[in-house]
């Protein structure tokens, strides 16, 4: 699509919608978000550019081919089931990490964590690879 | 060592994930593919062996105890199906090797194919009647691409009726799933097997049984529910057939198995009584249909039906004996159906068709290809002393005990005209001579031909072995049917289970 506004519009809009879906990958836990929305949102961002200017360039942008993402997100999110198994606890069992910094507070850090970053990555790598694929058709 | 449970689940998932790492390189993710389905094995015969010492394991995924968890069980039967799914992806997955084209690979077959396998072992392994659901979702959703992959017009033919009539019975299991979990509050399947005594309207839990026997029916290819099936198993690669057959309606045989010996049990007259008329009809039906084929495959797809019908009719009939005989005959019938179906695999590769019309000469030009053909087609027969002897036997004499005669006729009829389907085959595909065909016709490299021997030859010397090993076999299958008789060690096991 040749809109001038619209490609300039998905330049700003992608850091935008890539900030925010960390944010929603990261606050899931306690609030509305997690993995999987935050996995749509970031794959929206990839989406609209591919809209903006070709599916070339957005998967340039992209940088990592989307199936190799889903193989990744789904390698993290088994890696988050394992840890309780080394620490001999049950296959997916949550495991806390408590800690304090000075600069940060306390900080929490769960297995369940890396579980929702392995959902965001494969949502993502899937969401794209259909758009993509889908767009490269037409 | 209990954690040993979750690995049949989870090397098909890593195995799938790492080959996705390596998108588009064929050879990689064919490595990757020979290595994970072995792994697969050595952690199936390893769980078999475990269980088999040990009794019953149940885990508690994400230590939340049942009956509110999900829990991992496996016991006997659930070990047996999980070795047996590795055995025939093992072999198949070599035959892939030397059969599957490039356009398949590289649009990811491997990967697939272990997905499927998770599915198919996630199933096996489940103590969780949701959760079983969910398995069924990520094997069937593995299989429809398996099915549609490559594009070709027929596939896509077969998909249509196979995806229509599977989400079908999806929605049954659902909803059956649904009723069940409002009347009695619970999932996990062993907590259900308790409070399902407790309930006051027996007629209600009937209705939701008969619910259950369509949603596994469907996907088991009983009567009247199987024509799916013979429309869309000689669709895709032979490989990705003979898994179909060897394994995915032996799924539903296995949740049906499961579900009518440990939770809906309070009216077997009822129920019990129509698995047993299912069954009859089932294997009429089956051979029948397959008397009436012409294409190599579709006779063998129409055997599947006959041969389910032999698999229920030990649930059917309801006895320790009878129990055994059925899962005598599905370890049997999953190597020989899946080795059939390789070896039309090959004939197809050499002789380039799969209508017995076109046919001829294999036996002059194969030998040793026709010999493991007619273990196989002898073994389905049921000729002693090859397993499907022994299966059937088990089967008869049970049905003898508790007199039910109707059925013994029945199932002995199938067995001649089964025999009577295979020397069909026989006599088109490896006697007939070939008017014009030159001895050897084939762009096909030894090589790829004497690859995809291995694994017939392997599953035909497996049968054989079943056949004279049939003692231990049996022992084995006597052991898991008192398992199933009795769910209280299995009960037991997932309600104690607190790790």
């Amino acid at each position: 699509m040749h809109s001038i506004i619209l490609r300039t519009a998905t330049v700003f809009l992608k850091y935008l919608l890539l900030v925010f879906s960390v944010y929603l990958l990261l606050g899931g836990h306690n609030e509305p978000g997690g993995g999987f929305v935050g996995g749509l949102v970031a794959a929206s961002a990839f989406i609209l550019f591919a809209i903006a200017y070709n599916v070339e360039e957005a998967r340039k942008r992209l940088r990592i081919e989307p199936a190799v993402l889903i193989g990744i997100g789904l390698l993290t999110a088994l890696f988050s089931g394992l840890i309780p198994v080394i620490l001999n606890k049950s296959f997916l069992t949550g495991v806390w990490f408590h800690g304090h910094s000075e600069i940060f507070g306390d900080i929490h850090i769960g297995s369940p964590l890396f579980f929702d970053v392995g959902v965001y990555l494969v949502v993502l790598g899937v969401t794209v690879k259909i758009i993509f694929s889908l767009l490269e058709e037409v | 060592m209990s954690h040993i449970i979750i690995l049949p689940i989870l090397i098909p998932l890593i195995t799938a994930a790492v080959s996705l790492l390596g998108w588009k390189k064929r050879i990689y993710q064919k490595n990757m593919g020979v290595v994970g389905a072995f792994l697969l094995l050595v952690v199936a015969v390893y769980l078999l062996m475990h269980v088999y010492r040990n009794g019953i394991i149940a885990v508690q995924m994400g230590s939340w105890i049942a009956p509110f968890g999900i829990t991992l069980v496996c016991d006997l039967f659930s070990a047996i199906m999980v070795l047996l799914a590795a055995i025939i992806a093992f072999a198949t997955i070599l035959y892939s090797c030397f059969t599957v084209d490039k356009d398949r690979e590289s649009f990811g077959y491997y990967p697939l194919m272990h997905l499927m396998m998770m599915g198919i072992c996630g199933a096996f392994l489940t103590g969780d009647i949701f959760n079983l659901y969910v398995w069924f979702e990520v094997l069937l959703i593995s299989s429809f691409v398996l099915l549609v992959l490559g594009g070709e017009k027929q596939q896509m033919e077969g998909a249509i009726k196979y995806v229509t009539l599977n989400l079908l019975s999806s929605t049954f299991f659902l909803v059956a799933v649904g009723i069940l979990y409002g009347l009695l509050g619970t999932l996990n399947m062993a907590d259900l097997a308790i409070k399902i005594k407790t309930i006051s309207e027996p007629g209600l839990i009937t209705l939701v049984s008969v619910l259950f026997l369509m949603a596994f029916g469907i996907k088991a290819a009983i009567f009247p529910m199987f024509f799916w099936l013979p429309a869309s198993y000689h669709t895709p690669p032979v490989a990705v057939s003979a898994v179909f057959a060897g394994l995915l309606t032996k799924v539903g045989v296995y949740a049906l198995i499961r579900v009518f010996t440990l939770i809906f049990i309070q009216d077997t007259e009822v129920t019990h009584s129509l698995i047993l008329g299912i069954a009859a009809f089932t294997m009429v039906t089956g051979v029948l249909g397959a008397a009436a084929q012409n294409e190599f495959r579709r006779i063998l797809s129409f055997h599947i039906i006959s041969q389910i019908g032999y698999m229920i009719m030990g649930l059917g009939l309801f006895t320790k004996a009878a129990l055994a005989g059925s899962v005598f005959y599905i370890i049997h019938h999953i190597i020989v159906k899946s080795n059939l179906f390789l070896v039309s695999g090959f004939a197809h590769k050499v002789k380039g068709s799969f209508h017995l019309s076109k046919l001829g000469d294999m036996y002059r030009d194969h030998p040793y290809v026709s010999i493991v053909f007619l273990v196989s087609a002898l073994s389905l027969a049921g000729l002693p002393p090859l397993s499907g002897f022994f299966a059937k036997f088990i089967l008869i004499k049970s049905a003898l005990e508790v007199g039910q005669y109707g059925i013994v006729v029945v199932a002995l009829i199938v067995g001649l005209l089964t025999l009577f389907s295979m020397t069909k085959i026989w006599q088109e595909v490896f006697w007939k001579k070939m008017e014009g065909s030159k001895p050897v016709l084939s762009s096909v490299s030894g090589f790829a031909l004497s690859g995809m021997f291995i694994p017939m030859v392997w599953l035909a010397l497996m049968t054989v072995c079943i056949g004279f090993g049939a003692q231990f076999v049996f022992g084995l299958s006597l052991q898991t049917a008192e398992q199933l008789m009795d769910p209280t060690s299995y009960v037991a096991a997932v309600l104690q289970s607190q790790q």
